[in-house]
């Protein structure tokens, strides 16, 4: 761990899928690219006095699990006749103006991965807006001026920056990449389950996310106690954790944008263990992705730039929906939280999210619908007026309970929004 | 007695050999003149604004081999980025400390990218 460039108008650390590395779906492991990008960017002597901060993502999956498009930088390694190469996407971001990144270009060959990343940052570091802190993101400028032309001005500039011998060689790569090594998985591992627990099957089909190697899993660990304060964890918890992670996991644990835990790499013959002592310290919840998996900002309770408090309506919510078997027939539900409009709980990109506002010195709720932070990337709408603390916990609902009334078999609630728009909850939540 | 410095819009059509460029000037448009150019002067007025950084670098990546110097808002943490892109005089708005700039420019023994200075990145010294 490091802490460098945490802070500042520079690049900021490198962020990537939970999965890495384990992922049924990874064309590669993004890891090696991503700590290649980190070096490039450590210290860089051109860009460390950009006119805002600066966030890049590399994923490696069509599924997108880091909200890669809301990202300053969103790459994507992706495959073309056999060869590995990135598409990037740039100017994405929430914040007060939320922007999905628009594609600058489809395939960038990975052996000039660094020298476009280069070219990228210097059009921005050149005419990114630097007379309004609130215009200085690169969102802005590729909005202002178009993404094609910028992507033409990245262009030009790569031409020139690829002759100045920025990439590595790949035997670079290869160096890196053994620090991401996989662990000494069991080739012959079973890939059976005795699913007879009925509450162990339950999480195993909610928690549990195939691995790309056989017999093996991803566990993902819920921290979403119905009634808890969203990404919390005790001492004792965190004990058990680390406990697992290291006898159960190749001693590997990740922490999550959603605040949930992974383990990455659990031999499917171990999953009855670790659930069971996952429910021994209360840590088994199966509501991930659930309406009740939610992701809360810290908000006025801790939170100096809060206008309204967000762990207490996560509270409320759970609360609210605290039936297993209700929040498994609603189905995949990401719902989002900010206490103000810094976004840092993601509101924009939640299929139902809730954005804390300051009303005349009371805390009040607005609520947005149909947004999303995957690979379906959009960002929600505000669908009225704002309520108060317990008129926002009935507003989400009467939203919901709407979608069960008239979601398509196999629909989602994002695809029933998407199919019918704000209409018919608007009317459900207001009428 | 050097030659005066002139403005970047002063320079068009003179013959001047030092120019003067604010960060929002375009540092490309000096490159079919870099012959004549002895002193390039890169003004910061706020060390928060970065763009010259860019200028920099890009005039030494076309070729410019004379006096590349940065003037204004020029405070020690900056010193190394701005060795690395390429300048080689300073005339910062407030003296700066030799000891703390000798300090800040041997801080890390190696760098991770090339630039505009002769440092050779880590990979390279790795792979040749
Ligand atoms: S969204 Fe606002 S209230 Fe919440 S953590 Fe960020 S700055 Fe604080």
């Amino acid at each position: 761990m490091h802490a460098f460039q945490t802070s500042g108008n520079c690049i900021r650390n490198i962020s990537s899928d939970q999965w890495a590395g384990a992922a049924a779906d990874e064309v590669a492991d993004p890891r090696p690219w991503a700590e290649l990008l980190r070096q490039w960017s450590t210290l860089h002597p051109e860009f460390s006095y950009l006119p805002r901060k600066f966030k890049i993502c590399l994923i490696a999956s069509d599924e997108d699990r880091a909200a890669m498009r809301l990202h300053d930088i969103g790459i994507q390694l992706v495959e073309r006749d056999g060869k590995l190469g990135a598409a990037f996407y740039v100017g994405g971001g929430m914040g007060r103006t939320p922007m999905i990144a628009p594609l600058i270009k489809d395939f960038v060959p990975i052996e000039d991965y660094l020298s476009y990343s280069e070219a990228c940052l210097r059009v921005y570091n050149r005419y990114g807006r630097r007379d309004n802190i609130y215009k200085a993101r690169i969102k802005i400028l590729v909005h202002e001026i178009g993404a094609e032309e910028y992507a033409r001005q990245v262009e030009e500039e790569f031409a020139h920056v690829k002759t100045l011998g920025i990439d590595p060689p790949l035997a670079e790569l290869e160096r890196i990449s053994a620090m991401f090594a996989p662990p000494a998985f069991e080739a012959s591992a079973s890939d059976e389950l005795d699913r007879s627990d009925p509450d162990f099957a339950v999480w195993v089909d909610q928690n549990v996310k195939p691995h790309k190697q056989a017999g093996y899993s991803i566990v993902n660990i819920a921290l979403k106690p119905i009634g808890g304060i969203p990404g919390d964890a005790t001492s004792a918890q965190i004990d058990v954790m680390a406990d697992l992670a290291e006898r159960y996991s190749f001693d590997e644990l990740r922490v999550t944008h959603a605040q949930n835990i992974v383990l990455p790499h659990v031999a499917k013959r171990d999953l009855y263990a670790v659930w069971s002592a996952l429910n021994d310290a209360d840590l088994a919840n199966a509501n991930l992705d659930l309406i009740s998996d939610i992701i809360a900002c810290p908000g006025l309770d801790y939170c100096s730039l809060a206008n309204a408090r967000s762990i207490p309506i996560a509270q409320k919510i759970a609360t609210r929906f605290a039936d297993a078997e209700r929040q498994r027939d609603v189905g995949e539900l990401k719902l989002k939280i900010s206490g103000c409009i810094n976004a840092c709980g993601h509101h924009h990109a939640g299929h139902i999210g809730i954005l804390g506002v300051d009303k005349k010195g009371v805390e009040n709720y607005q609520l947005t619908l149909g947004g999303s932070g995957a690979e379906d990337v959009s960002v929600g709408k505000i669908l009225g007026p704002g309520f108060d603390e317990d008129g926002i916990v009935d507003a989400v609902e009467k939203a919901v309970e709407k979608y069960r009334n008239i979601r398509e078999p196999g629909e989602r609630f994002l695809d029933t929004y998407r199919r019918v728009g704000a209409e018919p909850f608007k009317e459900a939540v207001y009428g | 007695m050097a030659d005066p410095i002139v403005s970047f819009a002063e320079f068009e059509g003179s013959n001047a050999t030092a120019v003067r460029i604010e960060p929002g000037d375009d540092a490309r448009a000096l490159i079919p003149h870099l012959d004549r150019l002895t002193l390039v002067e890169v003004t910061f007025p706020k060390f928060r604004d970065g763009r010259g950084y860019s200028s920099a670098r890009i005039l030494r990546e076309a070729g410019y081999e004379g006096t590349m110097r940065a003037a204004g808002d020029v405070l020690v943490d900056q010193v190394p980025f701005m060795t690395r892109c390429g300048f080689d005089d300073f005339a910062p708005d407030v003296p700066l400390n030799e000891a703390d700039v000798k300090a800040a420019l041997g801080r890390y023994a190696d760098v991770y990218q090339p630039a505009a200075d002769a440092r050779v990145p880590v990979w390279k010294l790795r792979h040749g």
